[in-house]
Order: structure tokens, then C-alpha cells, then sequence
């Protein structure tokens, strides 16, 4: 039974299958680490899939379908961060509002688009390299979202360890107060940071409905979000560990779903549930003991700022 | 230039008037959001709001509908307010609410034939347990590895779903039902059924027992020691350790509460008004929950009324996808905007809005 699955494409599909999960836990990794807690991100994952969805059907063109939900998601978000940066409201519960808010508004907008076929985003043409043996398969078989998730990791890593932006947005996150007084706009740049959270969630959702489904229907993003939450604690805020962890977790999808296929002796509904239990086994093991994740979160995560003079 | 000067203490009056100015707030944006649908915007507000109520031609069957709605609704919102107040994130009632439900129902049907009127509250202890038991899951995690338990809880969700079709498909399908997937109907049964109390009010088991948790809860924050120390811990989680409360020991039991009656509230839908186990019984009172407590300011008697409005806007949401063709998600928008607004502006609370310059601050 596990004889039949082939390797090299297994590892193919798992690139595939944690796209949306490196774009959205990327973008939220960014937002943390500016010290907000964005628990929407399920909410703007949706946004983006319908989004980007109905842009891609619009103009025929699954470029701007990405951007689309890109756009899409990244309005939403900055409703999360009129809330929390302007009114001051309670992060935990706002994020929260977010995914409600945006799973409604999903299916409201997504009404009359189940069932129709978006359009087709092709594989990016490497030429030979993609017919090597085994490895072509692996890394130049795919479409170009795959590589842009992977340069988005390797462009967070630079900004945020090598340049001033990364200096800057970490400060803010580790202590607004002093990162107030040395005179940085502590709101403008956590805004921002919201932003693109929601923009990278958006690519990541469009992800979902354009190219790994590929359609529409209600919920579509399955608790893609809330994975993607678990992945950068899972990362210790880390950029290249949440390459990692996202991997892991698609190998775990890809290799259930196999097994599915495969027949096996597990009922279908017992072999979903793994990806969900594996995710909360790791962020259990990632919080206990020495390894204590928690120790290497922003300071300030979570807490708002007011300028009291 | 706006400012805000911090209030030495919230204000009494805004924790009164934010709910209803954020239910006015979004009645304007839902208009908005109903006029783009190409709807009227009033005739939409009235269809969800005074319809369902007074309508000569509705009313009779949409008020029963309140309570069934409702009962729920305030239920597991009564019990996520008391974590909430506490700082503890339980968001997976859904889950629990299923588990609840699975749970129940298994042992219902495990005694089938039998018909003894012990079944009943033995069912509910059971959907009682099943809630809990899933709470336990991110509480224990919580205490012994400082997981954390918004993420633990909103996963198990997921899992709890998978169960419930692997149930409703498997275990639990009706050997009678002809191969279709969903189990006996238990409504139809009388040993397990959760009947109309009075009938035309829509009153059964479940409105009841959320009528008495709002009163015990209310008792609870007002009278007890617990009640007190879930305030402190939420308020000031360092004076709460000074003066001797567990933080572990309230995790244990704010979600063990919530939990439990999630449970019971999915025991009581699945033998009462949705009446089987299938694979969609549940229909996300677990997370509306979440904007009935808030909408209640966390406050037992709040929650009660924020309960019926909730309930309100789901049957008015039917009403209106019938009459005016409204689609059916848009309530869920609808109500997600709600919660937006209420967040907001809970913002006069704790803050004072100034004009003018900073410099007459201190």
C-alpha cells in the first residue's frame, strides 16, 4: 500500500500542498513580530481566496487573481488594524470578529461563482531542468507561487536580521514604549505590518481556490489559518523554521491523502484528523520543556499602544 | 485634533450604552451592506428585527423560534464569559458543543429499545462529560506545557467535525434509515426526546437550564469566592497570584465550564430541535456564542439579552432570505459587523474623547 506512493512526487504535492500555509504564517510572522496579534488569519485567508478567485474569473487572468486577493485580504486587515491600533480594541477578540466577519462576507460574495472553473495558472517553464530525473520533478516542476513563497521566507529573514526596516519593526514589537520614545511611529508601522500580514494571507488563500483546489465553495480554507498561527509558534518566530514547519504539516496532508487513496484500513475521516492532532502534538512539544518557544515571542505581542503623553 | 485621555475607571454609562449603540452602528452599516445587495435597506432591517416578532403572518412561527435559538446561544456564552473575564481563551465550543452532542446521543443509543425516563438525564450527563472532556484537552495542555489554549481549542474543532461524520456515517447511522448517513431520530423517541415544555413558546430542556446557569453565574461573580477571583485574575493577574489564586486550578475550571455546558447545550439540540445526529447538525453556535458574550459585556443578565437579540437576527435572517431573497450568508456578515462595532466602540469605556491640542495635558 505504501509501496504505490511514488517519492518524488509526494515531496512534489507537499511543496504544494504548504504554500498557503508559508504565505499566511509568513505574513503573520511578520505581524507578531511587530508585537500585534492577528488572530484573523483564517478570515483573511478566505478574503483572499474569494477575492482572488473572482478577480482570476473577471479578467481571465490568475495574475491579477492573485493580487486581487492580496488587495481583498489586505482591506480586511487593515479593519483589524483601524480597530486595535485606533480604537484600542482587544486584539484577541478582534482577530477573532475578523474570521467570523470574513467568513460571512466570503460566502456572500462567493454566491453564484461554486462550480465555475478559474483560470489556469501554468507551471513556470524551467525547460530541461524539469525533466532531470527525480529532482526535476521535485523543484522545477512547479507553478510560480511555489518559488514565491519560499523567496518570501528568504526575503523576511534578510530584512528583519540585516536592515534598518527589520531593526526598526522589531523594536517596535519588543517595546513600544521605547521604540515610541526614540521617536518611531509605533501605530503607522504596526498598521503597515497588518497590511502586509493580510496581503500574504490573501496570496495564500487565492492560493487555495485558483491553483491547489481549484474552485470555490464555502470554508474553503479548512483551518488553514489557525495552522498557519500554530506554525509561527511552532517557528519560534523564526523565518526559515516556518519553512519547515509548514513542510512537516504538508507532508502530514499530502501523505494522509495518499493514504486515503490508497485505500487504507483507517477510515477517511480518521486519517483528516491527523494533520490537526500533529499540529497541536507539535506546538505541545514546542512549549514544554527547555526548547520553551514562548521565551524567543515579541515582548510586547498582543499588547496595545497608547501614547499616554 | 482628537485625543484620548485614559478614564481613571470605566464608565459606568458608555458599559451600558456601547451594546445598543453598536447595534444601532450596525443596523446603518447592514443597511449599507443590504443596499448594495440591491435590497431595501429598510424593509430588510424591519424584516430581521420586527418581523420575526410581530408580523401578523410570521410571528407565530418565528417567536417559539426565539427561545430554541436562544437557549443555546446563552448557555455556552454564559459559560465562555467566565473564562473570558479570566483571560482564558476557550474558542473551540463548537467543537465541545459537538462532542457534547456525540457523546449524549452515543449513550441514548446505546440503550436504545429501553424506555425508562432515566435515560434522558443520563443522556445529559453524558453530553455534560463529552464537553468537558474536550475542554480538558487545551486546559491540560494549557497547565502542564503552556500550550497554548486558543490555538489547542480552535484545532480541536476541526477533529471534532471529522468525528461527528465518521459518526453520523458510521457508528451511529439508523440501521433502519436505509443507508443514508444520520442516526435515529431521537426527537421521535420519547425516552430521549427534549420536547416543547409549553407548547407555542418554543420553551424546552435546554431554555431552561440556560435560564438557570445565567442565575447561577450571576450568583457565582456576584456572592462567590470564584466568581471574585476570576474577576481579579482577569483585572489584575499579578495581584491575583499575591493573593494566593491558582492561575492553573482556574484554567482547569473556567474551561472545564464552558465545556461542560457547550456539551450540554449540543445534547440538548441534538435530541430537541435538530433532533439527529448528522453531519451538519451543528450550525456554528459555538463561534456566535463568541459575540453573545461579548455583546453581553461578559455579564450573565447581559448575556440573556444579547442571546434573544442574536437569536433574533438568525430567525430574521431566514425570514428575510425567504421573503426578500436575502442570501443567507449575509447575516453571518451581518454579524461578524456586530461584533467589529462593539469592539469599537467599547473604546468610550476606558477612554475619554478630547478636542483640541495636547498641551493642557499634564
Amino acid at each position: 500500500m505504501l509501496g504505490d506512493i511514488n517519492p518524488a512526487v509526494l515531496i512534489a504535492s507537499l511543496m504544494v500542498a504548504s504554500v498557503p500555509i508559508i504565505l499566511a504564517a509568513i505574513g503573520e510572522l511578520v505581524v507578531e513580530k511587530a508585537g500585534v496579534l492577528n488572530l484573523g488569519v483564517e478570515g483573511m485567508m478566505i478574503m483572499g481566496a474569494i477575492c482572488g478567485f473572482v478577480t482570476a474569473v473577471a479578467t481571465g487572468n490568475p495574475y491579477l487573481g492573485f493580487l486581487g486577493g492580496a488587495v481583498g485580504a489586505a482591506a480586511l486587515s487593515l479593519v483589524f488594524g483601524f480597530l486595535t491600533q485606533f480604537m484600542l480594541s482587544n486584539q484577541v477578540a478582534t482577530g477573532l470578529a475578523l474570521t467570523l466577519f470574513g467568513q460571512g462576507l466570503s460566502s456572500l460574495i462567493g454566491q453564484g461563482y461554486n462550480g465555475v472553473k478559474p483560470p489556469l495558472t501554468g507551471t513556470v517553464p524551467l525547460g530541461p531542468l524539469a525533466d532531470i530525473p527525480v529532482l526535476g520533478r521535485i523543484l522545477f516542476d512547479h507553478d510560480w507561487v511555489v518559488y514565491f513563497s519560499v523567496a518570501s521566507i528568504a526575503a523576511v529573514w534578510a530584512v528583519l536580521k540585516y536592515t534598518r526596516v527589520g531593526l526598526i519593526l522589531r523594536a517596535v514589537g519588543e517595546s513600544h514604549d521605547a521604540a515610541h520614545a526614540l521617536g518611531y511611529k509605533v501605530i503607522r508601522i504596526r498598521i503597515l505590518a497588518i497590511m502586509f500580514g493580510g496581503a500574504m494571507a490573501g496570496i495564500g488563500g487565492a492560493y487555495v481556490s485558483l491553483i491547489r483546489v481549484p474552485q470555490w465553495t464555502d470554508g474553503i480554507t479548512a483551518g488553514a489559518g489557525w495552522i498557519a498561527l500554530a506554525i509561527v509558534v511552532f517557528a519560534s518566530w523564526k523565518p526559515w523554521r516556518v519553512l519547515l514547519g509548514a513542510y512537516l504539516f504538508g507532508g502530514i496532508t499530502v501523505l494522509q491523502l495518499n493514504l486515503q487513496a490508497a485505500g487504507a484500513a483507517i477510515p477517511a475521516h480518521y486519517l483528516s484528523m491527523a494533520p490537526y492532532l500533529i499540529t497541536i502534538l507539535v506546538l505541545v512539544v514546542m512549549s514544554s520543556g527547555k526548547g520553551r518557544a514562548s521565551l524567543n515571542a515579541p515582548a510586547a505581542l498582543g499588547q496595545n499602544f497608547h501614547a499616554s503623553r | 485634533m482628537l485625543r484620548l485621555e485614559k478614564r481613571p475607571s470605566p464608565s459606568r454609562f458608555w458599559q451600558a450604552a456601547t451594546p445598543i449603540l453598536a447595534v444601532i452602528l450596525t443596523m446603518i452599516a447592514g443597511g449599507i451592506m443590504f443596499a448594495l445587495l440591491g435590497k431595501n435597506p429598510v424593509e430588510a432591517i424591519r424584516t430581521i428585527f420586527w418581523d420575526p416578532l410581530f408580523d401578523p403572518q410570521y410571528a407565530a412561527y418565528s417567536r417559539p423560534q426565539l427561545l430554541v435559538k436562544a437557549g443555546p446561544l446563552i448557555l455556552i456564552a454564559t459559560g465562555l464569559s467566565l473564562g473570558f473575564r479570566a483571560g482564558i481563551w476557550n474558542i473551540g465550543a463548537e467543537g465541545q458543543y459537538i462532542m457534547g452532542a456525540v457523546f449524549g446521543a452515543g449513550v441514548g443509543l446505546a440503550l436504545y429499545p429501553v424506555e425508562t425516563r432515566w435515560i434522558f438525564p443520563l443522556m445529559i450527563l453524558a453530553g455534560i462529560f463529552g464537553g468537558w472532556l474536550w475542554a480538558m484537552i487545551p486546559a491540560i495542555l494549557k497547565t502542564r506545557f503552556r500550550t497554548n489554549e486558543i490555538l489547542v481549542s480552535l484545532l480541536l474543532v476541526y477533529v471534532a467535525q471529522y468525528i461527528l461524520a465518521a459518526m453520523a456515517l458510521g457508528p451511529m447511522r439508523n440501521p433502519e434509515g436505509g443507508g443514508f448517513p444520520g442516526s435515529r431520530n431521537l426527537s421521535q423517541i420519547p425516552s430521549m426526546a427534549n420536547p416543547e415544555l409549553i407548547a407555542g413558546t418554543g420553551l424546552h430542556w435546554g431554555v431552561v437550564a440556560a435560564i438557570g446557569v445565567v442565575i447561577a453565574a450571576y450568583v457565582l461573580l456576584q456572592r462567590h469566592i470564584l466568581g471574585f477571583q476570576i474577576k481579579l485574575a482577569g483585572q489584575a493577574p499579578r495581584a491575583a497570584r499575591f493573593a494566593g489564586v491558582s492561575p492553573e486550578r482556574l484554567v482547569i475550571l473556567c474551561m472545564g465550564i464552558s465545556g461542560g455546558l457547550a456539551g450540554a447545550a449540543g445534547l440538548f439540540e441534538v435530541t430537541g430541535p435538530a433532533g439527529q445526529i448528522s453531519i451538519d447538525f451543528n450550525t456554528g453556535y459555538g463561534f456566535t456564542a463568541i459575540i453573545v458574550a461579548f455583546l453581553g459585556r461578559l455579564n450573565p443578565l447581559g448575556i440573556l439579552l444579547a442571546g434573544l437579540l442574536m437569536a433574533l437576527t438568525y430567525i430574521g435572517g431566514e425570514l428575510a432570505s425567504f421573503i426578500l431573497g436575502l442570501p443567507s450568508a449575509a447575516i453571518q456578515a451581518f454579524q461578524g459587523m456586530l461584533l467589529f462595532f462593539l469592539l469599537a466602540v467599547d473604546l468610550l469605556t476606558n477612554f475619554r474623547i478630547r478636542f483640541g491640542s495636547k498641551k493642557e495635558a499634564i
